[in-house]
C-alpha cells in the first residue's frame, strides 16, 4: 500500500523536477534566445521557412494569428481525409489494411485534428503504418503545436510593453513542434523502445504460444507514437486498448515514463509563462491553484480505488490490492487511479485501465477533471482555459478592491467579459445539452441498445462521453455503444466547437487587452500573483465549472455511490 | 443641509418606494435588468401553474404549495424593486431639498420688471440687492456683494462674489447680504446641474456605466449557465424516472441565478451618486463617480488644500546691534496699513509679542508706500521723516547698499536659512538701514499628512500645485507628504502635467475654479469645479462641489471606491450562496424517487417541500437584509489591494458560503412546523 503511494509521490516530484527546467528552456525558445540545441535546429528551421516562403519575423495581430491557425488546421483536415481514404493503395501497409470509409475517415480526421483522439477504429486493423505515421502521428505533433503557439500568443499579450502585434504564429508553431515536442518525444521514444515497446515497420509477427498454437501479434512503429501521444496530450493509442496494451505500455517503468509525459508539458507550460514574463511568482500561483484542484481529485480517486469495491467485499472476497476490475496487474490500483486523473485533467485521454470499471467516485473525479478542464489542461489549451477563469476572477476581485478591474495593467471591460462568458458557458452547455438529448432519446426508446448498464451507471457513461468530447479528451466509459450515427455526429459537433471556440476566445481577449492602454501598477492595483487571488480563481472554477455539473453528477456517479456504499 | 444624518428608511420615503415597487413590475422596465427579468418570467409561469392546479390538475403538487412558491417569487421581485425605489427616493429627496431653496423667488429684471424665478431664461439679467434671495444660477456682470451661501453649503460665514475674476458665480437660493449686483442667467430653466442630477437619480436618463454593463454581462452569463442546468435537468430526471414539478424547477433556477446582486445592482449605483450628493457634490454622470474610484493621480492646489490660506509671519530675526523692540515696532508700523494677509499676520505676531504702536503714532498723517513690481517692497513714510521699508531680500539689499550701508552678515545668513526651510524672508529697513528679517511660513493644515498617507495606501499619487518658487514648493511638499509638486505653476503647466500622466495610462483628478482652469478640468478624468468658480469651469468639469472645499477630492475618491467595492462584494456573496442552495435543492428534487440520495441532504432538511421553500425564502429575504449595505456601501479601508481582497473574500466569500447553510436550516426548522 505505502509503496504504491510512494510511487505516485515520486512520479509527481520527478515530473515537477523535469517541468521547471523544461519550462525555462521553452521560454528561451519562444523568446528566441540562445539554447544549446540551436546548432542542430537553426538550419532545419531555416530550410523550413525558406521552402515555405514564410517570413517568421512578420508580426501579426490577434486576428491574423487566428486566420493562420484556422487555415493550417483546415489544410490538415483535407490531407488527413485523403490519406485515410486511400491508405490501401499507398506504401507502408504490410498488414494489408483496407481504405477507411468516408464517414469513419471524417470522424477520425476531426478527432485527431482537434487533439481529442477519440478512436472509433482499432489501430491494429484500421490503419496502415503510413496512416499511423503521416496522419495520426503528424496530427499529434501539429495539433499540440497549435495549442502551444496559441498559448504563446496570449503570453505575449501579457507583457508590459506590447502593441497589438503579438509575434508570428508560424514561428511559435514551428518552434513548438521542432524544438519542444520533437526532442521530448525523441528521448521518451528511446526510453520506451528500450523497455519493450515495438518500433518497426515490419508487419505482424508470428509466434508459437506455450500451448503450441500459432498466433499473430500486431506491432509497428509504436514507441515513437506513444511518446508524442503522451507528451502532446493527445491520447490516441497505437493499439486498440491504448496504454493498457502490453506492447504500448509494457512495464511499471514505462508506465511511469508515460505518466510523467502526460503531465510534463502542461506543467512546463505554466513555468514557461513565468520565465517568459519574468513573473515567476505568478507562475507558482497558477501552478498552486491547478495543483490544489488536481490533488483534490487525485487523493479522492486513489482513496476509493485502493479501498476496493464494497459490492465485492460483501461477497466475502478480500481486496488487498484495491479495486482491480478493469485494471492491469502490472500497474496496480493506485497507479491506475493516478493515471485516470492525470489523463482527464490534461485532456490527454489515453488510458491504462478501463475507466468504466473504476469506483463511482473515481469516475466522478475523472469527469470533474474534464469538466473543469483547466487543472493543467491540454498542452497550451489548458492555460487558455485557465486564462478565461483568471479574467472572470480578476473582474470580480477587482471590484472587491474598489477599482475598475484590470489584468496585467489593462482594463477589463464589457467586450472582454462577453467573450469570456461565452467561452465559460460553452463547456457546460455542450456537455449538459448533449447528455440531455441522449438521455431523452434513451428515455423515449430504452431498447436503443446504447447502454450496457441501466440506471446511474448508464447515465454516467453518456455524461462521460460528452464530457470527454467537450474537453477534447478522447477517453471513454467503454460500456457505451458509441459507434452509431447519433454518437458519431453529436460528439463530432461537440469536438469542433469545444476545440476552436476556447482557442479563439482567449486569443481574442488577449489581443484586445494588448491593444489597450497600459496602466502602471500602484498600491491600489489588485495583484494577481498572491495566494488570495489564487483562492479567488479556484473559487470561480469550483462554482462556475464544477457546481454547474452537480445535478448531473448527482444522477450519475453520486447516485451510484450512495446506492452501493 | 450638509451631511444630514437621517436614517436610511424615512417613513415618507418608504411609502413612496413601496408604491414604486409595484410600478416597477412593468416588464418593459424590468427588461433592463436581465436577472430580475427572468425571475419575473418565472413568477408568471408559477402563476399559470397555480391557476392550473386551482382548476384541478394534480401532477404539480398541492394548490397551497404552488401558491406559496408563486407568492415568494413575487415578493422577491418586490424586494428587488423596493431596493431600487428606496435608493431613488433618497436621492430625489436629497436633490429636491436643494431644489426647493431656489423655487419661486421673485426676480427683478434690469428694467425693473418683476417675474418669477421659474420664468428666468438663459441670457436674462437680473438685479439683486442686500436682503434679496438670488433667483437663479448665473454670473455677476457688475458689482460686488457679500453672499450667504449657507443654504447650499451649510457654511455660515458669508462669501464675497464679484464681477470679473474667478469668483463671479452665484447660485440660486443663496442670499445677498450687502451691496448690489447684476447677474446674467447662464442656464435654461430645468437644465441646471441640480436638475441634471435629479434626472440621473430618477432613472429616466440614467445610463448604465461601462462597469455596470460588464457586470451585467457577467450576471447574465451566470443566469444562462443556470438556465442550461435547469432545462437539461428535465430529461435527466425523465431518464432517472424521478419526476420533478415545475415549482421545483423554477425554485432551483431562481435560487441559483444571482438574484441578490441582480436585485441590488441599480440601488448600489444610485446610492453612489446619492452619497456624493450628501457630501455636497453634484455629479454630472454616474460614470464620474465610478472613475473617481480609479484615480491614480490627484492634483491639489496648495493654498486652501494643503496649507491654511496664506503665509503667516512666524518669527522676527533682529539684526546685530539693533534693539529687538525697535525692530518689531518698525515691522508693526510698516504693516498697520497693509491689508494683505501677510501684513495682517505681522501685526498679529507683533501683538502676541506684546508690542503696540508707540504713543503719538498717527496713521492718518503717515504716507503709505504701496507694493509695486519694480520696487518689490512696500512701507510707510512717517511724518518725522523716518522711512520704513519691508520687502524681498535683494530689493532691500540694493536699496541699502545704494545708500552706502553694509548688509549685516548675520541677517543674510538668516535670510538663506529661512528660504531653505520653505519660508519667505521679508527684510525690514529704517532709512535704508537694515534692521532685521521677518520669517513668513506656510501653515500646513492639521491632519492633512494623514490624509495623504491614506491616499498613498489607496495607490493615489498626490501632486501639489503652487505658484511658489521650486525651493519653497519642495519644502512644503516634503513637509505635507505629497508625492510630487508643480512649482511656479501656470494653468498650462497643469494641463501639461495631466496630459503627461494620462499618456502613461493614469487617471487624473483635479479641482479648480478659474476660467483658466477650464481646459485642465476638461482634460482631467475627474474634474471637480467649485461652485463659487466661473461658469466655464463648472461646464468643463464633471462634478461641482457646493462646499468649495478643496479637500473634497479625497472624499470623492473614497465614494467611487466604495461604489465598486459594494458591487464586487455583493456579487461574490450572491454567487457564493449557490453552494448551499445546491445542497438544499438538488437532494430535494430527487429524494422522493431515489431515497439513496438522502446522503446528499447534508443540512438534514425536513422534507423536499420544506427544503425548496426554505431555499427560496432565504433567497428572497436576503435582498431586503442587504439593502442597508447596498445604500450605505461597503466600508473602504486603505490597507492595500491584497489585504482588502483577503478581507472581503473572507467576509463576503466565505460568509456567503456559510450564511445560507445556517439561514436555510433555520428557515427549514420554522417551515417544517407548518408542513
Amino acid at each position: 500500500m505505502n509503496t504504491e503511494i510512494l510511487g505516485l509521490a515520486l512520479m509527481f516530484v520527478v515530473t515537477l523536477a523535469l517541468a521547471i527546467p523544461l519550462g525555462k528552456y521553452m521560454a528561451k525558445v519562444y523568446l528566441c534566445q540562445k539554447t544549446w540545441l540551436d546548432p542542430f535546429f537553426n538550419p532545419i528551421e531555416r530550410i523550413f521557412f525558406r521552402a515555405s516562403g514564410i517570413d517568421p519575423t512578420r508580426k501579426m495581430n490577434w486576428k491574423e494569428h487566428l486566420v493562420a491557425l484556422l487555415t493550417i488546421n483546415f489544410v490538415w483536415f483535407f490531407f488527413a481525409m485523403l490519406v485515410l481514404m486511400t491508405q490501401a493503395w499507398l506504401p507502408l501497409n504490410p498488414d494489408g489494411n483496407s481504405n477507411m470509409s468516408p464517414d469513419l475517415a471524417f470522424n477520425t480526421a476531426i478527432s485527431f485534428l482537434v487533439n481529442c483522439n477519440l478512436q472509433h477504429y482499432s489501430g491494429e486493423t484500421g490503419l496502415s503504418y503510413l496512416s499511423q505515421v503521416v496522419v495520426i502521428q503528424f496530427l499529434q505533433f501539429v495539433t499540440a503545436g497549435t495549442g502551444m503557439a496559441a498559448a504563446v500568443v496570449v503570453f505575449n499579450a501579457m507583457r508590459i510593453h506590447v502593441t497589438e502585434k503579438l509575434g508570428n504564429f508560424y514561428n511559435y508553431f514551428v518552434k513548438s513542434c521542432l524544438r519542444i515536442l520533437l526532442p521530448v518525444s525523441f528521448v521518451a521514444a528511446i526510453l520506451l523502445a528500450f523497455n519493450g515497446a515495438p518500433m518497426t515497420f515490419e508487419g505482424k509477427a508470428n509466434m508459437i504460444t506455450v500451448e503450441g498454437d500459432t498466433m499473430q501479434v500486431s506491432r509497428g512503429p509504436a514507441a515513437a507514437m506513444v511518446a508524442i501521444k503522451q507528451s502532446g496530450t493527445n491520447g490516441g493509442g497505437f493499439f486498440g486498448v491504448n496504454s493498457a496494451h502490453p506492447l504500448e505500455n509494457p512495464s511499471y517503468f514505462t508506465n511511469v515514463v508515460e505518466n510523467i509525459l502526460i503531465l510534463l508539458i502542461p506543467i512546463a507550460m505554466i513555468f514557461a509563462l513565468g520565465f517568459y514574463l519574468h513573473r515567476k511568482k505568478l507562475a507558482w500561483i497558477i501552478f498552486g491553484v491547478m495543483t490544489t484542484g488536481f490533488l483534490l481529485l487525485l487523493t479522492t480517486a486513489v482513496y476509493f480505488e485502493m479501498k476496493g469495491n464494497p459490492a465485492i467485499s460483501i461477497m466475502g472476497i478480500a481486496q488487498n490490492s484495491g479495486s482491480m476490475e478493469g485494471k492491469e496487474v502490472r500497474f496496480g490500483a493506485a497507479a491506475s487511479a493516478y493515471w485516470g486523473v492525470t489523463t482527464t485533467v490534461t485532456s490527454n485521454g489515453s488510458v491504462n485501465s478501463m475507466h468504466d470499471s473504476h469506483t463511482p467516485i473515481s469516475g466522478a473525479m475523472q469527469m470533474l477533471g474534464m469538466m473543469t478542464n483547466s487543472f493543467y489542461g491540454g498542452v497550451g489549451v489548458g492555460f487558455l482555459n485557465f486564462y478565461i477563469f483568471i479574467i472572470l476572477a480578476v473582474f470580480i476581485s477587482g471590484l472587491m478592491v474598489g477599482r475598475t478591474p484590470e489584468f496585467m495593467g489593462r482594463k477589463i471591460e464589457a467586450r472582454e467579459m462577453k467573450i469570456a462568458m461565452i467561452v465559460a458557458l460553452l463547456h457546460p452547455f455542450l456537455i449538459l445539452s448533449g447528455t440531455a438529448m441522449a438521455a431523452y432519446i434513451f428515455y423515449l426508446n430504452p431498447e436503443i441498445g446504447w447502454l450496457n448498464n441501466p440506471g446511474f451507471h448508464g447515465f454516467s457513461e453518456m455524461l462521460y462521453e460528452y464530457t470527454s468530447a467537450a474537453a477534447n479528451n478522447g477517453s471513454g466509459f467503454e460500456g457505451l455503444g458509441d459507434n452509431t450515427p447519433w454518437w458519431n455526429i453529436s460528439t463530432g459537433i461537440v469536438l469542433i466547437l469545444a476545440r476552436y471556440l476556447p482557442i479563439i476566445g482567449p486569443v481574442a481577449i488577449a489581443g484586445i487587452l494588448a491593444s489597450k492602454k497600459f496602466i502602471p501598477e500602484s498600491a491600489g492595483t489588485l495583484k494577481t500573483d498572491t495566494g488570495t487571488f489564487g483562492v479567488m480563481v479556484f473559487a470561480v472554477i469550483f462554482i462556475l465549472a464544477a457546481l454547474a455539473f452537480f445535478p448531473a453528477l448527482t444522477l450519475g456517479p453520486l447516485g451510484e455511490y450512495f446506492s452501493i456504499y | 443641509m450638509k451631511s444630514q444624518n437621517t436614517g436610511l428608511f424615512q417613513k415618507d420615503l418608504v411609502i413612496e418606494a413601496f408604491r414604486q415597487s409595484f410600478v416597477k413590475l412593468n416588464p418593459v422596465l424590468m427588461f433592463r435588468n436581465p436577472v430580475m427579468f427572468t425571475v419575473e418570467v418565472c413568477t408568471f409561469v408559477m402563476l399559470i401553474v397555480f391557476l392550473w392546479t386551482l382548476s384541478g390538475a394534480t401532477s404539480q403538487g398541492s394548490i397551497g404549495y404552488n401558491f406559496v412558491i408563486f407568492f415568494i417569487l413575487l415578493i422577491t421581485l418586490l424586494f428587488a424593486n423596493f431596493a431600487e425605489a428606496i435608493a431613488e427616493a433618497r436621492g430625489k429627496a436629497q436633490a429636491n431639498s436643494l431644489r426647493k431653496t431656489r423655487e419661486e423667488t421673485p426676480a427683478r429684471l434690469e428694467n425693473g420688471q418683476i417675474i418669477s424665478s421659474s420664468q428666468l431664461k438663459k441670457g436674462d439679467v437680473f438685479v439683486c440687492e442686500a436682503g434679496d434671495m438670488i433667483p437663479g444660477d448665473g454670473e455677476i456682470i457688475e458689482g460686488l456683494a457679500t453672499i450667504d451661501e449657507s443654504a447650499i453649503t451649510g457654511e455660515s460665514a458669508p462669501v464675497i462674489r464679484e464681477a470679473g475674476g474667478d469668483k463671479s458665480s452665484v447660485t440660486g437660493g443663496t442670499k445677498v447680504l450687502s451691496d448690489r449686483i447684476k447677474v446674467l442667467v447662464t442656464t435654461q430653466p430645468g437644465e441646471s446641474f441640480l436638475d441634471k442630477m435629479i434626472a440621473l437619480v430618477e432613472g429616466a436618463s440614467r445610463q448604465k456605466t461601462p462597469n455596470e454593463i460588464a457586470l451585467t454581462i457577467l450576471l447574465a452569463g451566470f443566469t444562462l449557465v443556470f438556465i442550461i442546468v435547469s432545462i437539461t435537468l428535465k430529461p435527466f430526471a425523465d431518464y432517472a424516472n424521478a419526476p420533478i414539478t415545475i415549482a421545483a424547477f423554477i425554485s432551483l433556477f431562481v435560487c441559483l441565478i444571482p438574484t441578490t446582486i441582480g436585485g441590488l445592482l441599480s440601488a448600489i449605483g444610485i446610492a453612489g451618486m446619492d452619497r456624493a450628493l450628501r457630501a455636497n457634490v453634484i455629479t454630472k454622470s454616474g460614470k464620474a463617480v465610478e472613475t473617481a474610484g480609479d484615480i491614480d493621480t490627484l492634483l491639489l492646489d496648495k493654498t486652501g488644500t494643503i496649507t491654511i490660506g496664506n503665509r503667516k509671519a512666524t518669527r522676527f530675526y533682529v539684526a546685530e546691534g539693533v534693539a529687538e523692540s525697535v525692530f518689531i515696532q518698525n515691522c508693526l508700523l510698516s504693516s498697520l496699513a497693509d491689508d494683505t494677509p501677510e501684513g495682517k499676520s505681522i501685526v498679529e505676531l507683533a501683538k502676541t509679542q506684546g508690542v503696540a504702536p508707540r504713543s503719538g503714532f498717527d496713521l492718518q498723517s503717515a504716507q503709505l508706500i504701496k507694493f509695486t513690481a519694480e520696487t518689490r517692497s512696500s512701507g510707510i513714510n512717517l511724518p518725522d521723516g523716518i522711512r520704513i521699508r519691508k520687502g524681498a531680500f535683494d530689493a532691500i539689499k540694493n536699496l541699502s547698499e545704494k545708500a552706502g550701508h553694509v548688509f549685516p552678515v548675520e541677517t543674510e545668513k538668516q535670510v538663506k536659512a529661512i528660504s531653505s526651510n520653505g519660508g519667505t524672508p521679508l527684510v525690514v529697513s529704517e532709512n535704508e538701514q537694515v534692521l532685521g528679517v521677518i520669517e513668513l511660513q506656510d501653515i500646513i493644515k492639521p491632519g492633512i499628512e494623514e490624509r495623504f498617507q491614506r491616499l498613498r495606501k489607496m495607490g493615489v499619487k498626490t501632486v501639489m500645485v503652487t505658484g511658489d518658487n521650486p525651493l519653497t514648493a519642495k519644502f512644503i511638499a516634503e513637509k505635507a507628504g505629497v508625492d510630487d509638486y508643480i512649482a511656479e505653476a501656470k494653468p498650462e503647466d497643469k494641463l501639461e502635467y495631466i496630459r503627461r500622466e494620462q499618456q502613461s495610462g493614469k487617471l487624473v483628478a483635479m479641482m479648480g475654479d478659474g476660467t483658466n482652469d477650464a481646459p485642465a478640468l476638461a482634460q482631467a478624468d475627474v474634474g471637480v469645479a467649485m461652485n463659487s468658480g466661473t461658469q466655464a469651469a463648472k461646464e468643463a468639469g464633471n462634478m461641482v462641489d457646493l462646499d468649495n472645499d478643496p479637500t473634497k477630492l479625497i472624499e470623492i475618491v473614497e465614494i467611487g471606491k466604495q461604489l465598486l467595492m459594494t458591487r464586487g462584494t455583493l456579487t461574490t456573496f450572491s454567487i457564493a450562496n449557490d453552494v448551499a442552495k445546491y445542497f438544499a435543492i438538488v437532494p430535494a428534487l430527487f429524494m422522493a424517487a431515489i431515497p439513496a440520495l438522502q446522503g446528499l441532504n447534508v443540512m438534514q432538511l425536513a422534507s423536499p417541500e420544506s427544503a425548496i421553500l426554505s431555499a427560496i425564502i432565504f433567497n428572497a429575504i436576503i435582498i431586503p437584509i442587504l439593502i442597508p449595505l447596498a445604500l450605505r456601501g461597503v466600508t473602504y479601508k486603505p490597507i492595500g489591494a491584497s489585504a482588502l481582497l483577503r478581507r472581503n473574500l473572507l467576509i463576503y466569500g466565505l460568509g456567503g458560503v456559510i450564511v445560507p447553510f445556517i439561514g436555510i436550516k433555520a428557515i427549514d426548522l420554522l417551515v417544517s412546523i407548518f408542513i
